[in-house]
């Protein structure tokens, strides 16, 4: 039996290994043609595709950072501020908004709950336009706010936490800080929210990435040059416009649009895994 | 929970949680909602710079929608989310439980798991850029297979739907198996090691334990996914509009609802867009209902309470 | 350049009179006079004037040759004239249309704008400029409303572009620096191949007229060449020959002219015969920017200034002087930035003076022309440049004048009458037959999927008619 099942856990391991490879490979392929290609010149691009780096890495870099029309430092910055503000209220309120439903009995409880479930699925691009009408009549327009505090509802997020308080927090602890005289935010703030690190560690992440990447929302609302976000200037580069017609540039705007993106991902992937393999559900 | 005036007392603080979620909805969601709820009953559109109407003329655009190809596009949307989907969750549930079982000792896992969500990171719109480059028919991928002498003709990969749909389907798989698979894997790990342990001990395979065992108990996460990629699958956009250039070539068969919907917002045909809203949001809450409802409460039990039974014994 | 006009104005200020001294700081002042048409009762002018455009081109222009300019900020969003009047740059993607939002959303909100937050100039490419000139619109002022009599003051521009430029009743509201007449440009290597010869002239004959092209395209295929890129390469020759507009004035018809029928039907049958390039489809995509490599077999492309030296030479791997240029085989026009005045603008005399400075005056055009090398608005300074071969010999052409080409042309364009669905038609139009030009759809379905898409588009036309 034992003999049997580590023959058997040794092929399962191979094959793997192996589809592990593969997936890695077709992963990391495209970026690898990313940063090949940001490494050379448009007329070297044009000979077609090699392998190997080229010589005008820097040439590229300089010639995205020092186009007068195009602030990348400022956008990146901004892309910074409004990803990591909108990352900390988003999980934060939506960690509030699940443990507030989760715990408490209140009579429209269900009702929100299936209020919350029903307006999940609205598809952003449907109330844009109404969006843009609204913070503009609020004096909101080309500010960075409308791109921030949106974020405390994002149903998708509360979902998530819900779901994963439901697995892992025990009403008894609840009850076992009231006994102590914890009062109730001090309870969400000391023993739900430690224990949802790990929960909160993902979807700080997702909501991170999400609005690093979006462009719809900020094109709409950002008019003045120094409030756009990195997506944006990525589409100034990318018009069709003769002016900016440079493919080495543009692979290296696209690289520079990634790469604080994935430092800051690779700094916080450590601690997502290691939350998660040591596992949130244990007293 | 105590006696029933206690209850009574907490229920404020239920209120009071609750409430910066349901004021930032109403003014930012709600209101704008309400809003294209209200346009797609009216003719409204800008011809030029100049803006026609709002005319109140009933539900003359529902009935003009239906009378497009909006099923058409309904259809397509659906076929290229299976095509990204099926993959993604099969692949993602197998990576998911190769990670967490030690006996496999998989090397380089931490590895494996930054890379394989890498792809999550990128601009939709860049990562479509970077496809639509890669696989133009004087591109890289196409310059390797012939240089390896797999093909003597460039392939046309955009030029033929099969080709399309499967680079969109091929993208949005990429971009979400990562995701996916760490998602799952948070949730199998949730489930406690003594579960397995005793599962072992009663003889249980690996397959047997799979379905029986993490399948179960990983419900609500696996719900969650299926959710969240039918949301996005919905609301698919960037990758087939810039991979065809808004055009969803060939012959409109790789034309999302969003883009349908996109078109008419270029347009700044609101009534119309607002109509098609209202369609989207019917569709998709349809959709979530019946997702929710088959992955919860299908035994009158529920996972949930399933799940939860397991953990305390589990705790204790 | 600055210099020069700097000195004018001191003579032109020192007639006038107003000054004694020459010190340097009456030769500043004296510069502020000239600069503002001389104009004795000067209105209240507002401190900020916002300048609507999609990319640098514009800003790079005014402040080459502007006189008024005093200093440009680093970030390239404010400069600032001598008078401490500030032009605020508006700079928006043309990507996804983000440009016309912008600026239509801004235009819309023109009359509760706080004065310095009023649009004063804007931008607008041939392409959709009419639908800014549209006298019922009126978002543009008329040019004589800010004192240029287009008569008299550009007198000097080309026909077709003051013809672009003006609404229906033939009041010109727009003006550009740039007029875009197009050539053929074409491979030396592979005409001497095929051809014997690589001469601009023998080479010219051969490209003459369509049927010409179509025989001499028989003969590149022969040697193993392709004539063009593909179908869209042609595309603006047909197109902006068409007879009648997209749609007339006042109505909501489409009506699709014959010679887009032609441009189909002649399409097709080159695609068929494979005289294009198959691996390309359509324009400013990556097979399209191969085909101008070294390795492509493509032996030419239709340009106006602006390509040859944007697109063709970026994309071009070799060696300078393996292109020529020659006469197409139909006068076209590609481009162009016009420049209009702001309905409620609070700066009309430093509008005027802008407008006046960049698409007005032969000297600063002449300057773009050698700085920028733009094929610039104004007739006898281009018939200046062609005669001038030493100026403006282009390297990159094998020591050709292009203006010496261009010039010819830009005489004979005969603009197509506009209409406000231009940019929709020509664009929907393309892609809706680029699936017939493969072998993807029958025509019929696609003349059903451009009807499909352009009542999308604009969902106030009614009716397409198609030419029997």
């Amino acid at each position: 039996m034992t003999a049997k099942s580590k023959g058997e856990n040794f092929r399962r391991s191979i094959l793997a290994h192996i589809v592990l490879i593969i997936l890695s490979f077709m992963c990391l392929f495209f970026f690898y043609i990313l940063f090949i290609n940001a490494t050379h010149s448009h007329s070297e691009l044009q000979k077609g595709f090699s392998a190997l780096p080229g010589g005008s890495l820097i040439k590229n870099f300089k010639s995205v950072a020092n186009d007068g029309t195009f602030p990348m430092i400022k956008g990146i910055l901004n892309s910074l501020i409004v990803s990591g503000c909108s990352a900390a209220i988003c999980t934060y309120f939506s960690s509030l908004t699940a443990y507030g439903l989760f715990v408490y009995d209140f009579k429209v409880k269900k009702a929100a709950f299936t209020f919350i479930m029903a307006i999940l699925v609205m598809p952003t691009q449907v109330t844009a336009m109404g969006f843009l009408r609204l913070i503009t009549n609020m004096g909101m327009y080309d500010s960075l706010l409308p791109l921030i505090i949106p974020s405390i509802a994002s149903p998708a997020v509360f979902y998530f936490m819900y779901s994963y308080l439901q697995s892992s927090l025990p009403i008894s602890l609840v009850e076992a800080a009231r006994i102590d005289g914890s009062g109730e935010f001090r309870t969400f703030n000391q023993i739900a929210l430690p224990i949802m690190k790990p929960a909160i560690a993902v979807q700080a992440i997702f909501t991170f990435v999400g609005s690093w990447n979006n462009y719809f929302v900020p094109a709409l609302v950002i008019q003045s040059k120094d409030k756009m976000t990195v997506p944006i200037l990525v589409a100034t580069l990318r018009g069709a416009d003769y002016m900016n017609f440079d493919m080495g540039k543009i692979y290296m705007m696209i690289t520079v649009a990634i790469i604080p993106i994935i430092i800051v991902y690779l700094l916080l992937s450590k601690y997502i895994i290691a939350g998660v393999t040591l596992g949130g559900v244990k007293e | 929970m105590g006696s029933k005036r206690k209850k009574v007392n907490y229920a404020k603080w239920g209120y009071i949680f609750i409430l910066p979620f349901f004021i930032s909805f109403f003014i930012f969601s709600f209101i704008p909602l309400a809003d294209t709820i209200r346009y797609s009953f009216y003719e409204y559109y800008r011809s030029g710079i100049k803006e026609i109407g709002p005319n109140f003329i009933g539900i003359a655009n529902y009935i003009d929608l239906l009378k497009s190809d909006m099923l058409k596009y309904a259809g397509n949307t659906f076929i290229l989310w299976m095509i990204g989907f099926v993959p993604q969750i099969v692949i993602a549930l197998l990576l998911a439980s190769w990670f967490v079982d030690a006996r496999l000792k998989i090397r380089g896992q931490q590895f494996f798991k930054v890379v394989i969500y890498l792809p999550n990171l990128i601009m939709a719109s860049a990562f479509a850029m970077l496809f639509f480059t890669m696989f133009s028919t004087n591109g890289p991928i196409n310059s390797i297979l012939s240089s390896l002498g797999w093909i003597k003709e460039p392939i046309d990969f955009l030029g033929s739907v099969l080709g399309t749909r499967s680079l969109i389907g091929l993208m949005n798989f990429l971009m979400w198996f990562g995701n996916t698979t760490i998602m799952l894997m948070a949730a199998i790990m949730g489930i406690s090691p003594d579960i397995f342990e005793a599962s072992e001990i009663d003889g249980c395979g690996s397959v047997q334990r799979f379905f029986y065992i993490t399948l179960p108990l990983i419900r609500p996460i696996l719900a969650y996914t299926l959710i969240t990629s039918i949301i996005g699958g919905l609301q698919m956009f960037d990758v087939p509009q810039i991979l065809t250039n808004g055009q969803g070539t060939p012959d409109r068969t790789s034309t999302t609802l969003i883009m349908f919907l996109n078109n008419h917002l270029k347009s700044k045909n609101y009534g119309m867009a607002g109509a098609l809203s209202v369609y989207l949001f019917i569709v998709s809450g349809i959709l979530c209902f019946i997702t929710y409802r088959i992955t919860n409460n299908d035994d009158p039990d529920g996972s949930k309470a399933a799940a939860k039974k397991a953990k305390k014994k589990g705790g204790r | 350049m600055k210099k020069k006009l700097l000195s004018m104005a001191l003579v032109s200020a020192m007639v006038v009179g107003a000054l004694s001294g020459c010190g340097s700081d009456d030769a500043k002042k004296g510069g502020d006079s000239s600069g503002s048409g001389g104009s004795e009762a000067k209105v209240e002018e507002g401190k900020v004037i916002n300048i609507y455009s999609w990319n640098d081109e514009f800003f790079k222009r005014v402040n080459a040759v502007y006189d008024q300019v005093d200093e440009v900020s680093k970030d390239g969003t404010v400069t600032k004239l001598k008078d401490g009047t500030e032009i605020h740059w508006i700079t928006n993607p043309n990507q996804d249309g983000v440009y016309q939002d912008k600026l239509d959303a801004a235009l819309l909100n023109q009359a509760d704008a706080a004065a310095d937050d009023k649009v004063d100039i804007f931008l607008a490419e041939t392409d959709y400029v009419f639908k800014y000139t549209d006298a019922e619109a009126d978002v543009a002022l008329p040019l004589t409303e800010i004192g240029i009599n287009p008569e008299t003051d550009l007198a000097d521009q080309y026909d077709f572009t003051k013809v672009i430029a003006s609404d229906t009743n033939g009041v010109q509201r727009a003006s550009t620096w740039q007029c875009c007449p197009g050539l053929l440009v074409y491979r030396r290597d592979i005409a001497k191949e095929v051809f014997g010869t690589d001469d601009p002239v023998k080479v010219g004959e051969k490209v003459k007229d369509w049927d010409t092209m179509k025989e001499t395209a028989a003969e590149l295929k022969t040697k193993g060449y392709l004539a063009l890129a593909s179908y869209a390469d042609t595309f603006r020759l047909y197109g902006n020959s068409i007879s009648a507009p997209w749609v007339t004035q006042g109505e909501t018809v489409i009506k699709v002219d014959q010679k887009i029928m032609d441009w189909i039907a002649d399409s097709k049958e080159w695609k068929d015969a494979g005289y294009f390039d198959k691996t390309v489809k359509g324009q400013w995509n990556d097979d399209w920017n191969k085909s101008m490599g070294s390795k492509s077999k493509v032996f030419a492309f239709f340009f106006p200034a602006w390509g040859i030296d944007f697109t063709l030479k970026p994309n071009w791997d070799g060696e300078d002087g393996m292109w020529a240029v020659t006469n197409p085989p139909q006068e076209y026009n590609w481009g162009g930035s016009y420049v209009l005045a702001c309905r409620g603008t609070d700066n009309p005399q430093h509008v005027k003076d802008i407008i006046m400075a960049v698409t007005g005056d032969k000297d600063n055009l002449l300057q773009i022309s050698k700085d920028y090398l733009d094929y610039t608005n104004t007739v006898s300074g281009m018939n200046e440049a062609a005669a001038d071969s030493k100026t403006y010999a282009s390297e990159f052409l094998g020591g050709q004048n292009t203006f010496e080409y261009f010039a010819p042309v830009a005489e004979k364009i005969q603009m197509a009458p506009l209409s406000a669905y231009d940019q929709g038609c020509v664009e929907l139009i393309q892609n809706a037959f680029s699936d017939y030009f493969q072998g993807k759809v029958d025509f019929d379905k696609a003349k059903a999927n451009f009807e499909t898409a352009i009542k999308e588009r604009y969902p106030d036309i009614t009716e397409i008619q198609w030419p029997e």
